[in-house]
């Protein structure tokens, strides 16, 4: 069954990618889509099976990838509770996506490519989450990025496009480096890379030091560090977090799937995967949940003051996978991964109710030009708000079981660690300002009056490469009439919003609660003093009723700024300039990033090739050379291939030289 | 079989089709589809033939197999070919590319079809001869031979400025070969033989071990290219017509890097060892300056060049590492950019062949006409940044994780090339390939023709394949590499007891 999880979508992909020309558009949809479906379903009954059941888990090797000495790596499909959660959480966004973008990319003529990039991007994370050693999931890891590039840069008429597909990539091979390093590392302290025999040789290394980059360092330590560097790439956390606003460029449901349900919460779920190698290195926690806790608060800070409804979203997104790195950080593994499969279906409903409203708006993505559109796509407006509460974790949404739990698990280890005390103030804080922004797209977007701006203008700005493919369609459907989108954009919608409502209630006993012995059956290590998930139940109350606080005061100011009293947030905005432009400036990192990394890097290769090759190189060498030698050669320039001769003379003289050496040598 | 052996029949295979060319008269357009025709035919039976070396190789064995010995010029030198792990690959490696080379010259090339067919046969011989070779003497007529078809290619059917490419590439030729012919002389003054069986087995004293290792350093440095002597590889890249540009990337640079394996690690170890620093420091250099310099290159060619260089800075590093990944990662590195390189350089060909430029900003928005060339292309760029799945990722994984054994630091910065790799590259394409179709010059540019496809079809498959299941590579270099290492190991812990001992 596993087989059949992971090859499908690779079938898809080959049958799309390769066929789609000439099966056409509709069946490349079909096929696809049929088949994430039924991987959607084993997924569950897997699911069933390994985790809420009895099995405890299976791994088949598929076969040998490469044997070099005792570095030995295999090709396999590992299948334990912390995968099934992730092949349910990948494939059943995915095959709701997949379904959605029948909808939603109804007009675009490349709709196989897309499909199959789809497709191609879900078998990369399978692979990555069924890998039983550290490099299928790097196979993975590079897989999903790939897949990633492919579909940011999917409309690649648009220049902007081309340039996020190529950020992401790069950003996210600064972390690549991280991880390859921390992978040879691993392989140099443990001779494996394969993860039980890894994890079995880690209790051993406890308090090693190893000498490497001239430093004395415990190695434990460094090999998490350099590991969560990868994860800090995948996942956009703070500092490596620029790619994913940028990545907006690619079409909505592929933001819906890899950059907010799956491919970014792949960091959350390598340390979850790396527990054991994590739990012995608690430097390394402690680096992870600043991280996490610098990223929850910084992202959201920028999701206050952005215009675009997805870049909102993307910040969002950002933001929560800081709290995610926040709970692992902490030590409280399963509560990151469980934050992971609540989010997933909340985001994922997020962004595809976002796309429905894009669609809705003829591919307008600028709030300040929306407005009052809950009479006119009522269904699309009910699923955001569900979508929202969730997020902001209102009681007994998804988010409230396991956005809410970080924050008390932050605090609980909070009082005898100060790292995650930072955490738990930057979560809260974080918990208002992100229903602060999340009320605030909701009251932009579907309150208050619309502000009929020329849509077809603004689209032309934004989108010139779509608008090529949609013109016809707005002739069709006239300029000014919002529409609900199709039923099949409309069933993912519900069908995550079912998610949305219940996982966090119907799940929480088996992540966190008192079914955990049972339910993860060892997939995730937690130390012999690691009692996070029993602390966090005896915090105080007011640590405890914190978030839920932020959450209605983030929404009463979004409500008095937004409906109450229209006009205060550019007053606000007037009443202090630098902030504003701080934070719409998304803290300058992009404008740091060019001056420090871009510009120097091809000054320098410039520097290196007219002043290194060109100058130095080629001057002090064969050019100087040429230049003393230039008059005596003169001759020789004019015939076609003069230096040949010279060439074939000076090889004569050794052989001759050498023939010479040898009849005198047999004469001796 | 026929009175001389296999390894024989594979090398002077090719002349056989050269005697067959010159018997060729006219230049009618049927003659001249005989003249393809038959040096097309000459390619595969080579190939053809050279499986049975594969299928015949013992790859438990670190011996030399298949050998033949004959005796030459008298006494001392002898005719003596023979293939282990180290060479088989690499023979392999030629024989499957020349086809590829042939095919790609199939249009393209109108002016003296018959001397450019011969020049690459006999290029071919020389070639698969450098690899054959158990005598150093005829290592180095088959090595600085080689050069000379090499020099016809780009001199002759070469851009504007292939004079001052072929200059250029003599004279830094010319400094290590004379080195490199010295230290054979110095050697078999020492040893008394040319037998390179015997050589590997000779002990050379300590201070005579520095001057010879640095006189093939000199010539091998050369070749790879290593940094700063790599100048020569972008020019005469960009001259080179494309099937030049092939075997000069996908083969003949990696006679450098063979010989490092055959002559300076396992015959002089106390050098290598001495020398290992000096290996790395000019490797890290290769891989982030030239990356650096290929980001901003205006010139198709020059970028890949430039990578190219970048990507053989992995393989010295990987190859001085002694042990098993780290060499084994080389050695597959070497034989992975054959396939990529060669097949970035068909891709430019591609292009080429169709506009008449290399220059970046003549081109953009391919894809839009060009989706089958848009798809080759990304396959092969990606395996050249590394994308694992594709053998690209094989030999840079393998070296790089041998190189964190040997020395962190110069892992540090090694790896860094897989961010600059992969930023120079996509830039690359997204200049060439993405974008508005707004030039007028490209707006009846053709995707590729069936001829193109059959020439990428087996090169896709086999980058692909041999990313997946890179083990039949692997295992036929394994035993070859754990005897040097072992070899190596002890001849230093002897030399180490010895200082002890005193």
């Amino acid at each position: 069954m596993i087989y059949a999880i992971v090859f499908l979508p690779l079938v898809g992909f080959l049958i799309a990618g390769a066929f789609g020309r000439w099966i056409g558009a509709r069946a490349s949809e079909f096929v696809t889509t049929s088949l994430l479906m039924v991987c959607a379903v084993l997924s569950w009954i897997v699911f069933f099976d390994v985790a809420l059941g009895h099995n405890h888990g299976y791994a088949p090797i598929l076969g040998n990838w490469m044997t070099v000495g005792a570095l030995k790596v295999d090709w396999a499909l590992q299948v334990d509770t912390l995968t099934a959660v992730m092949l349910v959480v990948v494939n059943t966004v995915s095959s709701l996506v997949h379904l959605y973008s029948v909808g939603y990319m109804h007009e675009d003529p490349d709709r196989p490519r897309f499909f199959a990039y789809l497709s191609l991007f879900t078998f990369a994370m399978l692979m990555l989450v069924t890998a039983n050693n550290l490099v299928q999931m790097f196979f993975g890891w590079e897989g999903v990025g790939l897949a990633s590039y492919l579909l940011i840069g999917f409309w690649y008429q648009k220049p902007s496009a081309n340039a996020a597909a190529i950020k992401a990539f790069v950003v996210n091979r600064v972390g690549d480096f991280g991880f390859a390093l921390g992978i040879f590392l691993v392989f140099q302290l443990t001779k494996s890379l394969t993860f039980d025999e890894v994890f079995a040789a880690v209790p051993g290394l406890e308090g090693e030091k190893i000498h490497a980059f001239g430093l004395n360092v415990d190695a434990l330590t460094l090999a998490a560090f350099l590991l969560f560097i990868g994860a800090m790439g995948k996942s956009a956390q703070f500092f490596l977090h620029t790619w994913l606003p940028d990545a907006m460029e690619g079409p909505t449901p592929v933001s819906a799937l890899i950059h907010a349900a799956t491919m970014v919460t792949a960091g959350v779920f390598m340390v979850a995967r790396l527990s054991p190698i994590f739990e012995y290195a608690p430097a390394a926690l402690a680096f992870v949940t600043i991280i996490g806790a610098a990223t929850a608060f910084f992202a959201a800070t920028v999701g206050l003051v952005q215009n675009d409804i997805k870049r909102v979203i993307a910040y969002s997104t950002c933001s929560q996978l800081g709290y995610m790195f926040v709970a692992e950080g902490v030590g409280a593994y399963s509560l990151g991964i469980f934050h992971l499969f609540t989010h997933a279906f909340f985001k994922a409903l997020l962004f595809l109710g976002a796309g429905s409203v894009i669609h809705a708006m003829h591919h307008e993505q600028d709030m300040r030009n929306m407005g009052g559109l809950r009479k006119d796509i009522p269904f699309t407006f009910a699923m955001m708000t569900i979508g929202t509460l969730a997020l902001t974790g209102f009681p007994f949404t998804a988010g409230y079981f396991s956005k809410d739990a970080i924050i008390e698990a932050a605090f609980a280890v909070g009082e005898h660690r100060t790292t995650a005390m930072i955490g738990f103030v930057s979560t809260v804080v974080a918990a208002g300002l992100t229903s602060y922004y999340s009320w605030r797209l909701v009251f932009m977007t579907f309150f208050g009056h619309r502000h009929a701006h020329p849509v077809a203008e603004s689209h032309a700005e934004d989108e010139p490469a779509a608008a090529d493919a949609h013109n016809h369609s707005h002739d069709d459907h006239g300029h000014h009439a919002p529409h609900e989108s199709p039923l099949a954009m409309l069933i993912p919608l519900a069908v995550l919003a079912v998610g949305a409502l219940g996982a966090g209630y119907v799940f929480e006993p088996d992540f966190v609660g008192h079914a955990y012995t049972e339910f993860w059956k060892g997939a995730i290590f937690t130390g012999a003093h690691n009692e996070v998930l029993h602390e966090m139940h005896a915090i105080p109350a007011w640590a405890a009723y914190a978030p839920t606080a932020m959450m209605v005061l983030g929404f009463l100011i979004a409500l008095y700024v937004y409906v109450l009293k229209p006009g205060t947030a550019q007053a606000l905005a007037r009443t202090f300039p630098r902030l504003y432009q701080f934070l719409l400036n998304k803290w300058y990192f992009d404008e740091l990033y060019d001056f420090l990394f871009v510009r120097p890097a091809f000054a320098l290769g410039r520097l290196f090739w007219k002043g290194g090759d060109g100058a130095i190189i080629d001057g002090l060498g064969p050019d100087g050379v040429a230049a003393r030698v230039a008059d005596g050669a003169r001759f020789a320039v004019r015939l076609e291939t003069g230096y040949l001769y010279h060439y074939a003379f000076a090889m004569l003289i050794g052989v001759a030289a050498v023939a010479t050496y040898f009849i005198a040598g047999g004469l001796r | 079989m026929f009175g001389f052996g296999i390894l024989s029949g594979v090398t002077f295979l090719p002349l056989v089709g050269v005697a067959f060319l010159l018997t060729q008269k006219g230049d009618d357009e049927a003659s001249l589809r005989n003249i393809r025709w038959a040096t097309l035919a000459t390619t595969l039976a080579t190939f053809a033939l050279s499986l049975f070396i594969w299928s015949g190789f013992d790859q438990t064995s670190a011996a030399f197999q298949f050998v033949e010995e004959k005796s030459w010029l008298g006494s001392g030198l002898v005719y003596k070919m023979g293939v282990d792990g180290f060479s088989m690959p690499f023979v392999l490696l030629t024989t499957f590319l020349m086809p590829f080379a042939i095919l790609a010259s199939w249009d393209s090339i109108q002016k003296r079809v018959k001397a450019y067919m011969i020049a690459f046969l006999v290029l071919e011989t020389l070639m698969v001869g450098v690899f054959c070779a158990l005598d150093i003497v005829l290592f180095y007529l088959f090595f600085e031979g080689g050069l000379i078809p090499m020099f016809l290619i780009i001199g002759i059917w070469g851009g504007k400025r292939r004079v001052y490419a072929s200059f250029k590439f003599f004279l830094y030729t010319l400094v290590g070969s004379l080195l490199m012919l010295i230290a054979i002389l110095a050697m078999y003054g020492k040893a008394g033989t040319t037998d390179i069986t015997v050589l590997l087995k000779t002990d050379f004293p300590k201070d005579m071990q520095t001057w010879l290792w640095l006189a093939f350093f000199a010539s091998f440095a050369v070749k790879m290219p290593m940094w700063p002597v790599h100048t020569w590889l972008p020019d005469a890249h960009v001259e080179a017509p494309t099937a030049g540009s092939v075997i000069l990337a996908a083969i003949l640079l990696k006679m450098g890097g063979y010989g490092f394996i055959r002559f300076s690690l396992p015959m002089f170890p106390d050098a290598s060892t001495h020398f290992a620093p000096l290996i790395y420091a000019l490797s890290v250099i290769a891989i982030v300056y030239t990356s650096l310099v290929a980001l901003v290159q205006e010139d198709i060619k020059k970028l890949i060049a430039y990578s190219s260089v970048a990507h053989m800075g992995y393989v010295t590093m990987g190859l001085f590492t002694l042990n098993a990944q780290g060499m084994q990662g080389a050695i597959f590195q070497m034989i992975s950019h054959g396939f990529v390189s060669g097949a970035l350089f068909l891709c430019v060909g591609v292009i080429y062949d169709r506009m008449h430029t290399r220059e970046i900003a003549a081109y953009g928005g391919l894809v839009n006409r060009m989706p089958i060339y848009a798809f080759v292309f990304m396959l092969f760029t990606m395996a050249n940044v590394g994308l694992p799945g594709t053998t690209g990722f094989i030999g840079e994984f393998l070296s790089l994780a041998g190189t964190f054994q040997a020395n962190s630091w110069v892992a540090l910065i090694a790896t860094s090339g897989v961010i600059f790799s992969a930023a120079y590259a996509l830039y690359l394409y997204r200049r060439v390939i993405f974008g508005v179709l707004d030039k007028a010059s490209l707006m009846n540019i053709a995707d590729l023709t069936p001829r193109e496809i059959a020439i990428f079809a087996p090169l896709v498959l086999i980058t692909i394949y041999y990313g997946v299941q890179p083990q039949a590579i692997l295992n036929a270099t394994q035993a070859s590499v754990d005897n040097l290492i072992q070899t190596h190991t002890a001849l230093i812990d002897a030399v180490k007891l010895a200082a002890a001992g005193q």
